[in-house]
């Protein structure tokens, strides 16, 4: 046990949770898996529907090679054994919404084999989940029962669009690790540029199995392989959003506590979590689970690989966000916690890295971090939808860099280039924004002050604290505008003495 | 009729070429003979007069241009089982009863392309499942040829009954077919034509309606072991849309018809000789034998050690794959749907009303053998059997040029004589389905009549790719069988 065992309590004690996630990450490709229909969101029912989609009679399916080159290079991404013979099964059960009556998968055979990869908790600690496989297979349609009361509709949009199975060992420990393996799964394959990774749109799903066990247990299974230690699992289906997976999770750990301290067994099952309660409920038993009746697919050859075309792939595979956090702190010098949340997100690192060119990379992240992420937050924007650029918001930061500017001050050119755009320093000359370092003007309006508020003044001796109001009144006096250091200074001297 | 429908595709070619005949003509005599021969025979299940004549006068403009491929203006009948663009392509079942695909299948593509002229398209058994032609929708096609002093319908063969037939009673100058067990071989025996499936992947599937992917082999019937190489020639080529289709440059088959055997080693496998075969057969392959060893090959006795396992095989492996296939045919999106109370119910009624008996035995006899528990007993088990039956190929052909054998276990028997017990149907396809399970080329040649006055096939097998030395075997056997024999016209 760790300091990080999530432990939830019952009446006979205390439990542990076990959890395997498999994600269905949609792929980037213009083309379907086996057809060359479009695959782009959003787009009229049925008008991204090949003849091979629709399974008209004769037609035949034909790898897209672009697709392959993904699913190999998220392979690497995640460290993972590259399959150089892996083969496509169908995997067959019947639904107007799978046109073919088949789904084409890899069963047997997936292209990829075992990884791990690195994931961080909420407070910051790191943990590793063992990949065990990802395999390519076809989406289906989509199934609409609620346009009419009677008729069920389908769109065959989604029918072939390719998918890549990632399954995970059971090394997931809490809802927070679940949160976490899914987040970061998502950051590598963003920056793999292999799935867009919306949830909202479906690119990324997640299937979640849960199964609960008593301390030690979990223990023995790692040391044995054997599952006969662990709990029965139920899979939670098609969970769309990391608070959904926290949710589902903390429900169904609970239920099959209670379940177990009634006396009662937890039946292995596929279950379906509903949003708008917050429970999971029963979607079919094992002994209702179909008989998928797998073989290899007879319209396709095995895939083969040659392994020069995966090195090729390997060795232009982009800096992934391990390597980028890692980057981050031993050459920039950011705080691993300001690295790590910038390298999560691949747009936001690109952001920083083109801010902090030739910058103050502390500053710049200080910058990206709070000023801009805090305004894109409360605006509900991405970053691809901010009004600033990352040129714009560099010339800013370097103007605070030279001292053009205070950081006070350049929250306000921040604000105005938020709102007009334009350029920082053509805004700071144009508004009269320029740090006043003139000593002599500060003097000036100190000298004033302090002879309008002589009792103010004698109490700063024996409250210095009282100096921060002397500071307020010169810089509502200069517009802001004075050098802040500056301004310290001098009124120390003269106050203090 | 004139006789100009008697000559053989080649011998037609010639004529148009050099315009003693019209492809207008020709088309019009071809198009008046199959509607004529339809109700006796009842080989055809669509035509499309219009397109035949527009096709037959494009044919004619390009031959007066002194243009035109290898099959310009030749009238052929085309399989249901392969898709013609806007004519009826049903698989001769239910379930796609008026289906008008959008696209043409690569096959038919190309031989348009090489200047054929479409006449009809032809009668097969339900998604060319039988060997008698008589699970079709449209009723049985009756063969052209009868015994002997009697009036009996016979069976053309089957899967591929209608191609056979309409060729053998000169309608047309060739057909299209697909052999997925022996479906073009077995009623080209039946009915005296030449019938060939290539190597595996040597023609494309795309546009062919799938019965068993891994099986599945388009090809041609002809009257002449030349026309059938003129014929494989034009539908040969690699298909970018099929991912089994063969990437190989296709050789000159026709160049290879009129090639020396001598020398050639014929191998004859001892396990072809079953029991309860007709001794006529025997016989029919006993003078094959005689005439390869005159026109100089060497004769060796070879073994093929797991042919007895390969019809059982083959009904694992082919109903395996059918049941997976056919599973598209929903009544969701085409084809015909039979509505019921619920999603299930719908399904079942229209998969129970479109699927004829013999198409529903093989989808349950396929989904048993791929079921959970009962896999590897069975597919798995079988699919080891077909890498056994490979390496059987493999080992002979390290010995041998090609390899003689009947093409059928008898000659066309009685319509109905079968159709309760699907067992002895299976069992037709003895000889036929090794070379699918291994998809190395064979093709059968008409070598003589039996007792009744009925044609007997005999069957070339040669090793992958090299259809080469099956079609120069298959013209020795024809030079030296000299088959002009023609049923008599009775319909």
């Amino acid at each position: 046990m760790t300091e990080h065992t999530y432990r939830l309590p019952g009446a006979t004690g205390d439990w542990e949770v076990v959890m395997g996630l498999e994600i269905h990450a949609q792929v980037v490709s213009k083309a379907k898996l086996f057809s060359g229909a479009a695959t782009a969101f959003g787009a009229a029912p049925n008008t991204q529907v090949s003849l091979v989609d629709a399974a008209m009679p004769g037609m035949l399916p034909v790898i897209n090679e672009h697709v392959v080159e993904q699913a190999v290079k998220t392979g690497l991404g995640l460290n993972a054994k590259i399959n150089t013979w892996s083969r496509f099964d169908r995997k067959n059960y019947f639904y107007p919404d799978l046109p073919q009556g088949y789904q084409i998968s890899q069963f047997q055979f997936p292209i990829v084999g075992e990884g791990a990869i690195e994931c961080e908790r909420d407070d910051g600690s790191r943990f590793t989940v063992r990949i065990e496989r990802l395999h390519l297979e076809q989406d289906a349609g989509k199934s609409i029962h609620d346009l009419d009361p009677n008729s069920t509709y389908v769109d065959l949009n989604r029918s072939g669009v390719a998918l890549m199975e990632i399954v995970s060992k059971p090394d997931i420990r809490s809802p927070d690790e679940a949160s976490a393996y899914v987040s970061k799964l998502r950051t590598i394959l963003r920056y793999l540029g292999t799935c867009g990774g919306d949830m909202e749109k479906g690119q990324l799903r997640a299937d979640v199995n849960v199964s609960v066990c008593k301390p030690g247990a979990y223990d023995k299974f790692r040391e044995t392989g054997d599952f006969k230690h662990l709990g029965t699992r139920c899979e939670i289906k098609n969970v769309n959003s990391l608070r959904f997976i926290r949710q589902a999770i903390e429900y169904e750990a609970q239920r099959q506590i209670d379940l177990i301290e009634e006396g009662g067994k937890v039946d292995q099952e596929t279950r379906l979590f509903d949003a708008n309660t917050g429970v999971t409920r029963s979607m079919r038993s094992k002994e209702e689970a179909h008989d998928y009746r797998y073989f290899p697919d007879p319209d396709l050859l095995p895939l083969e690989l040659q392994q020069d075309w995966i090195d090729q792939i390997r060795v232009n595979l982009p800096e992934l966000p391990d390597e980028k956090r890692q980057r981050f702190v031993a050459q920039l010098g950011l705080s691993e916690y300001d690295a790590s949340v910038l390298a999560a997100d691949k747009d936001r690192a690109a952001y920083f890295e083109e801010v902090a060119e030739g910058h103050d990379a502390k500053l710049a992240s200080n910058w990206v971090n709070n000023e801009l992420y805090g305004r894109i937050n409360k605006e509900g924007l991405t970053i691809a939808d901010c009004p600033v650029t990352a040129a714009q918001l560099g010339r800013l930061v370097a103007l605070i860099e030279d001292k053009t500017i205070s950081g006070k001050i350049a929250k306000d050119v921040f604000e105005i280039l938020w709102a007009e755009g334009g350029d920082p320093a053509k805004i700071v000359e144009e508004r009269g924004l320029r740090q006043v370092t003139d000593t002599g003007a500060i003097e000036a309006v100190i000298d004033q002050l302090i002879a309008d508020n002589p009792d103010q003044a004698a109490s700063v001796k024996e409250k210095p604290k009282a100096m921060g109001w002397f500071v307020g009144q010169v810089m509502k006096a200069m517009q802001g505008k004075a050098n802040p250091q500056a301004v310290n200074e001098i009124l120390r001297k003269k106050l203090l003495g | 009729m004139s006789d100009l429908l008697k000559l053989s595709l080649d011998e037609v070619s010639t004529k148009l070429k050099a315009r003693e005949v019209s492809a207008t003509e020709l088309a019009q005599e071809a198009f008046a003979a199959c509607r004529a021969a339809q109700p006796k025979l009842n080989a055809f299940t669509a035509f499309d007069e219009a397109r035949s004549m527009a096709m037959a006068r494009a044919a004619d403009d390009r031959i007066a241009k002194g243009e035109g491929g290898l099959l310009e203006g030749v009238p052929l009948a085309i399989k249901d089982l392969f898709a013609v663009e806007g004519i009826d392509t049903s698989a001769s079942s239910n379930i796609l009863k008026g289906f008008k695909p959008t696209y043409e299948s690569t096959v038919t593509s190309k031989l348009w392309s090489e200047g054929a002229v479409f006449v009809a398209k032809t009668s097969m058994d339900e998604f060319a499942m039988g060997s008698s032609n008589e699970t079709a929708n449209t009723g049985p096609v009756v063969n052209p040829w009868r015994a002997k002093d009697s009036n009996e319908s016979l069976t053309p063969g089957g899967s591929s009954g209608g191609s056979a037939t309409a060729v053998a009673a000169d309608l047309c100058f060739g057909a299209t077919g697909t052999d997925t067990g022996g479906s073009i071989r077995q009623p080209a025996a039946f009915t005296g034509t030449v019938g060939v499936k290539g190597t595996y992947g040597r023609t494309s599937r795309w546009g062919v309606v799938a019965f068993a992917s891994s099986l599945d082999h388009p090809g041609p019937f002809a009257k002449t072991v030349k026309d059938s190489a003129i014929l494989l020639q034009a539908m040969s080529g690699h298909d970018p849309k099929d991912s089994t289709s063969l990437p190989n440059a296709v050789p000159d088959f026709v160049a290879a018809c009129g090639g020396s055997v001598k020398g050639l080693k014929i191998g004859v496998p001892r396990e072809y000789r079953v029991d309860g075969m007709p001794e006529e057969i025997d016989r029919a392959w006993q003078q094959g034998i005689d005439w390869l060893k005159a026109a100089g090959c060497e004769i060796v006795d070879i073994s093929l050690p797991h042919t007895k396992y390969a019809l059982p095989a083959y009904y694992i492996v082919a109903p395996a794959e059918a049941s997976s296939n056919l599973a598209r045919y929903d009544g969701m999106r085409y084809g015909n749907r039979v509505e019921g109370s619920d999603l299930n119910d719908t399904y079942e009624k229209t998969r129970g009303a479109g699927f004829g008996h013999e198409v529903q035995r093989r989808i349950m006899i396929g989904t048993y053998v791929l079921s959970a528990g009962y896999y590897d007993a069975y597919y798995l088990r079988a699919q080891k059997v077909r890498t056994r039956i490979l390496q059987d190929f493999h080992d002979a052909f390290g010995k041998v040029d090609a390899i003689l054998t009947p093409s059928a276990p008898s000659a066309a028997f009685a319509l109905g004589a079968k159709s309760d017990d699907p067992i002895a149907m299976y069992l037709n396809d003895v000889f036929t389905v090794t070379a699918n399970l291994a998809g190395v080329p064979a093709m059968s040649v008409p070598a003589g009549l039996d007792k009744s006055g009925l044609p007997l096939g005999l069957q070339v097998i040669t090793r992958a790719l090299d259809e080469e030395t099956m079609f120069k075997v298959g013209a020795a056997l024809e030079d030296s069988a000299g088959f002009t024999h023609k049923p008599e016209k009775w319909w």
